[in-house]
């Protein structure tokens, strides 16, 4: 069989409605086959969990240095110089990946988890003091990881606010030129300015994961010009998944009041119900890859060259590998999810996001008996993000 | 590559080919029994063979990491040694399936233009995905190669494609490597790699004295000379899940004496050198007694190496 008998779709997966519910497209993509290419980029397309998660293993015949979004760095220049984690190869990706991975390990991190915990706690009580209906959007999911994660990257107070608007850029500029891309492009030039100046050693707090970087650097682990990109590597993806990611899990618990209870009285579960949650809603939707050569899967040929476009969000969903996976469940095992990613570039920041989550929901959960949503919710369309703009709730 | 990727110990290989690469070397490449893809390695890192004689044994990858399904490993045959390699050269066979844990990298490259590889003997093996590597990255590079005989030097042929790069110097027509000729002079810029028996690699780091800090980077299979423990009289060791104490006398491991109390701490070389047994310490002072850490790492005291490594202080609280 040739590439030319693939099934094809042209539906745009980066249009309103796919953004808005992106559950019917993804189930039309998963039935069509294992490949499917979608003719409006002239891209190919994989949902089914088997092969996206084959498929993200595979360094060598799906890579990264071409960049994960729709433009191909082989033909086109990059917005921005690629980085040096998400979009680069072995080996130039071993020495970043190892620091990185050193400085976010878990026994790294236990040093945070007192403070973090003292942050969310002061942070619901204040919120509660206040009234008992917010909007967990702002209030919740943006307002802890605002709080914890740049203090922890040591990057100054001053202009904070750029990291939200940044991220929602970045994570838009990996799908095509639409709208949404339109719409803030006027601002990326001073918002890449801006966290590049972030990155300078003189900047960072010392002892913050950014000055840690540095050290690295110092002890020639990583080169000099390579430290301040693997800090911005914090800074681009370390802020907007980590809200959506609790955004998520809050409206997880919100619909599903059973298993709010249920974590109330084993408190031990909140890392499996992030874990779930990040399945169950994937903030994460997609990353494209790029054929190193022609590249066979199942019976359809992938040109080398060709752009991938991995819905991990849809292998999430996968009824071949998950059983009723439309259900959030704190009952199911969710290991093996794609939410985080897989292979050598799977998230490398996914314990500081656990860490986050769990300080969170316990903060919550010892204080707050239920929640519900209280009023009508607002998605936020990006084209890599699922993400949600508004989450009115009450506590009870 | 991430620990969900990872080869679990205990994940058995098969040997589907043994082949001759020197005299007293054998080289083994190592497949998935139903040919599945491997786990992601970076040059420097080793996979343990756990032989079926019950021993377990760390060998560098050699082989090319851009194939995900084979490992290749060599092996020198050790005759002072406690039996893994003279089972390897004697007893195990192509089709045999072997136990294998990891891998694992306590000796990566780290990115810089230029590099000095110094090998001697068998530590030629994680050099050698170095050497490609560097090479790949088009950064300038050396490869000194010491070894007793050209004939007990392994992969001479793979090498000889990097012309004069490479510097193959047998003891019997060379004499010993000329250190001071290679390394007297400091330079800056350049990351000097070394892996060989334990004399060359104090050789090597004496003669790098004055290099810049952090210059020198090397592996050790054999566990670096320890003085006498810091204490003689026996410590606690509390383990923080169970809140279980265990006192831990002059005579046993801390690692022997958590597994007495019920925990299953995963172990492997036994002798500081994996890195399989790290755990968390959570109060009291290690005192390290690994070939592991950095300096900066000892002096944080916030892991230790349950298998060598003891206290100073009279109690330690581990993550256990
Ligand atoms: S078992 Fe190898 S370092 Fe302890």
């Amino acid at each position: 069989m040739t590439a030319t008998l693939l099934p094809t779709s042209d539906a745009d997966p980066f249009g309103p409605e796919v953004l808005e519910d992106p559950l019917p497209f993804h189930a039309d993509l998963r039935d069509a086959g294992p490949v499917v290419h979608l003719s409006r980029y002239d891209v190919y397309a994989m949902g089914r969990y088997e092969h996206v998660h084959a498929a993200l293993r595979d360094w060598q015949g799906f890579q990264s240095g071409a960049g994960v979004g729709l433009s191909n760095f082989r033909t086109e220049p990059p917005w921005r110089p690629p980085s040096l984690l998400l979009e680069s190869d072995p080996p130039r990706h071993d020495a970043p990946r190892r620091v990185l991975a050193g400085i976010l390990a878990p026994r790294e991190l236990r040093r945070l988890r007192e403070r973090w915990s003292a942050v969310a706690d002061e942070l619901v009580d204040a919120l509660l003091a206040a009234g008992d209906e917010f909007d967990a959007v702002p209030k919740l999911a943006e307002a802890f990881p605002l709080r914890v994660f740049p203090d922890a990257v040591g990057i100054p107070d001053e202009g904070r606010e750029n990291l939200l608007p940044y991220g929602d850029f970045l994570f838009n500029a990996f799908g095509p030129h639409n709208d949404l891309v339109a719409a803030a492009a006027h601002r990326a030039p001073e918002l890449g300015a801006w966290v590049n100046a972030q990155c300078a050693r003189d900047v960072l707090a010392p002892d913050g994961f950014g000055a840690r970087i540095w050290a690295a650097a110092d002890r020639g682990e990583i080169t000099a010009e390579q430290a301040p990109l693997v800090v911005r590597s914090l800074l681009s993806a370390g802020v907007d998944t980590t809200v959506q990611a609790l955004a998520t899990v809050l409206h997880a618990f919100a619909t599903h009041p059973e298993h709010w209870r249920r974590l109330r009285a084993e408190p031990q579960l909140a890392r499996v119900a992030f874990d779930e949650a990040i399945r169950w809603g994937s903030p994460v939707q997609t990353f494209f890859r790029t054929a190193t050569t022609d590249v066979r899967v199942g019976d359809a040929v992938i040109p080398d060259g060709k752009k991938i476009l991995m819905f991990l969000a849809s292998a999430n969903h996968d009824p071949r590998r998950w059983t009723d996976p439309e259900a959030f469940d704190l009952s199911r095992d969710p290991s093996g999810h794609l939410g985080f990613g897989f292979g050598i570039h799977q998230c490398v920041g996914q314990h500081v996001a656990r860490l986050e989550a769990e300080c969170l929901l316990d903060a919550l959960a010892r204080r707050v008996a239920t929640i519900e949503i209280a009023g009508p919710t607002r998605r936020h369309h990006n084209n890599t993000m699922r993400a949600w703009g508004s989450l009115p709730m009450r506590v009870g | 590559m991430t620990a969900a990727d990872a080869t679990r110990a205990g994940d058995a290989l098969r040997v589907t080919a043994k082949d001759v690469a020197a005299d007293g070397v054998v080289v083994l490449t190592l497949a998935h029994p139903g040919g599945a893809r491997l786990a992601d390695w970076t040059p420097g890192a080793h996979i343990d063979l756990h032989l079926p004689d019950g021993t377990t044994r760390q060998y560098s990858l050699c082989g090319d990491r851009f194939d995900a399904r084979t490992y290749r490993v060599g092996v020198l045959r050790e005759p002072a040694g406690r039996g893994g390699s003279a089972y390897v050269h004697d007893v195990l066979a192509v089709g045999d399936v072997v136990g294998v844990g990891g891998p694992r990298n306590n000796f990566p490259l780290v990115p810089s233009e230029r590099y000095l590889f110094v090998a001697g003997g068998i530590g030629i093996t994680p050099l050698l995905p170095m050497v490609r590597q560097a090479d790949l990255l088009g950064a300038d590079w050396t490869l000194v190669y010491g070894g007793r005989r050209r004939g007990s030097m392994a992969f001479l042929d793979e090498l000889e494609s990097h012309g004069d790069r490479v510097h193959v110097l047998p003891e019997d027509r060379h004499g010993r490597l000329d250190l001071p000729r290679w390394l007297g002079e400091p330079r800056e810029g350049v990351a000097v790699y070394c892996c060989g028996p334990g004399p060359l690699l104090d050789a090597v780091e004496s003669a790098c004295a004055g290099w810049p800090e952090h210059a020198l980077r090397t592996e050790r299979f054999v566990a670096r000379e320890q003085g006498a423990p810091v204490r003689d009289r026996p410590f606690d060791v509390v383990l923080a899940r169970t809140g279980a104490t265990v006192s831990v006398g002059p005579d046993r491991t801390v690692l022997d004496a958590v597994r007495d109390a019920g925990v299953d701490v995963l172990s492997s070389c036994r002798q500081g050198t994996c890195g399989t047994c790290e755990t968390e310490v959570l109060e009291g002072t290690p005192d390290h007694r690994d070939s592991l850490l950095r300096d900066d790492e000892r002096a944080a005291g916030d892991c230790m190496f349950l298998c060598v490594s003891r206290s100073c202080s009279d109690r330690l609280v581990l993550d256990l």
